[in-house]
């Protein structure tokens, strides 16, 4: 009988949002209140579902793309990487965005606010990373929008990204920001995080490099899974 | 100079978790999406539940996804030592994940089958379960919780997860058998809480 080998993944500390974050308010009566239990990383925990082939159009990358005409706004790239802890890239995983347009309204029936929607613009796409983990969009740069969580409140200007990896235990979901956003100061989602440099790392990086003349600017967003705590020795054995 | 992508000071360290916000239909929810397996799959059933609040409030702005083995109690995926499953599954698709936005009422379902039960590397055996993560508005970070099958009071018995968790919330995790499938609630907070683990 094979003995059953498994990857083991890291549990970063002090990384993510702490679920109960009185500043924004809708966690006041979602967030769990008993303490998380250790969940040990067996079979299901370290697989996961292998998606998009199949389900991912070339083209649902490029959110510019509508039947009536280029959506209003500031035409951008955004590009990266998905890595794991360890900077090893995730090949052929899905990467699935969505955003408010130019004007910072969703496409969504719960968006009420009085700016104007866009037609030719839905705020979806997909993709999946290429052999070295890269992934690349075409959209538009969202607007900042007002939210109820206090008064005057703005969120930062964003796009929300939802990453699978190749494990249940890396999924992950997150929102990309701009540079030098002035909501960031007054944001309560943004400062859950309760690390600065943590924080930072949804910052996109302005891409000079990767803008295209004379048709769009780039921003640069690599996403780090965690990888693997350490890698299972296999003891040598004779068969 | 050129920074190429991916280079440290962008890279280094992990990215950390937001909310999906009360917007994640745009991006999230696929056609197909509840269905673990196609309709009319062998052993098919269906499992459904309703996510509740600290007020006992339904909430409608929430995507459940699953994840579990098929009922061999296999994957496929290249991180199961033991190897891929036969593709025995009669063209209805097993694909093991499941996603489901929450209703106006806080309703989510999936079509699954009851997955095999599963070895532990230190030679025990995980009862049938399906793993589950919960986004929602007001999550700043995806809740995982397991549902297990209350018709298999044995294999629960047996299990190292399970047994691990304080008894009087064990019944949290416990799918209630009724005709056709299973109902599973979550909660997020309050009385009878449902048990989130750490993973």
């Amino acid at each position: 009988m094979t003995e059953l080998l498994l990857t083991s993944y890291e549990r970063p500390r002090n990384l993510h949002p702490p679920l109960a974050s009185p500043e924004y308010r809708s966690t006041l009566l979602r967030a769990p209140s008993q303490p998380l239990v250790l969940l040990p990383q067996y079979l299901t925990e370290v697989t996961g579902p292998l998606l998009g082939e199949g389900r991912v159009a070339p083209t649902d990358n490029d959110l510019t793309r509508a039947p009536g005409g280029e959506p209003q706004g500031q035409r951008i790239i955004v590009h990266g990487r998905v890595l794991d802890g360890d900077g090893r890239p995730i090949p052929h995983t899905l990467v699935e965005i969505w955003q408010a347009n130019a004007a910072g309204r969703y496409n969504h029936a719960r968006d009420t606010w009085p700016a104007p929607l866009d037609p030719n613009f839905t705020g979806v796409g997909r993709t999946m990373t290429d052999d070295r983990g890269r992934y690349r969009f075409q959209t538009i740069r969202p607007g900042s929008y007002p939210w109820g969580n206090h008064h005057n409140a703005w969120r930062p200007a964003h796009i929300h990204f939802s990453l699978f990896g190749r494990a249940f235990t890396q999924r992950l979901v997150t929102q990309m920001y701009f540079p030098d956003d002035p909501m960031f100061s007054r944001d309560p989602v943004f400062n859950s995080i309760p690390d600065a440099t943590a924080r930072a790392r949804l910052v996109s990086r302005f891409d000079f490099e990767a803008t295209q003349p004379e048709w769009a600017l780039a921003f640069a967003f690599d996403i780090v899974l965690r990888g693997p705590a350490a890698t299972p020795t296999e003891e040598p054995h004779d068969d | 100079m050129t920074e190429p992508v991916g280079a440290p000071g962008n890279a280094a360290g992990l990215t950390p978790s937001q909310t999906v916000g009360p917007f994640l239909h745009i991006g999230l929810p696929w056609d197909d999406g509840p269905d673990v397996v196609g309709e009319g799959a062998p052993g098919a059933v269906l499992i459904a539940g309703r996510v509740l609040d600290g007020s006992g409030d339904p909430v409608p702005d929430a995507l459940i996804e699953t994840w579990q083995a098929d009922a061999a109690g296999r994957f496929d995926h290249p991180d199961d030592p033991r190897g891929a499953p036969t593709k025995d599954d009669a063209g209805f698709g097993f694909r093991g994940f499941g996603r489901c936005p929450t209703d106006a009422q806080g309703w989510y379902w999936i079509r699954t089958v009851k997955p095999g039960p599963l070895p532990t590397p230190d030679g025990r055996t995980e009862a049938p379960h399906v793993d589950v993560s919960v986004l929602a508005r007001g999550l700043l970070d995806r809740v995982v919780t397991r549902i297990y099958f209350g018709d298999e009071e044995r294999a629960n018995a047996g299990d190292p997860v399970l047994s691990a968790v304080d008894p009087s919330r064990r019944d949290t995790l416990i799918a209630e058998p009724i005709e056709g499938g299973y109902i599973f609630d979550i909660r997020l907070q309050g009385d009878d809480e449902t048990v989130f683990f750490e993973v």
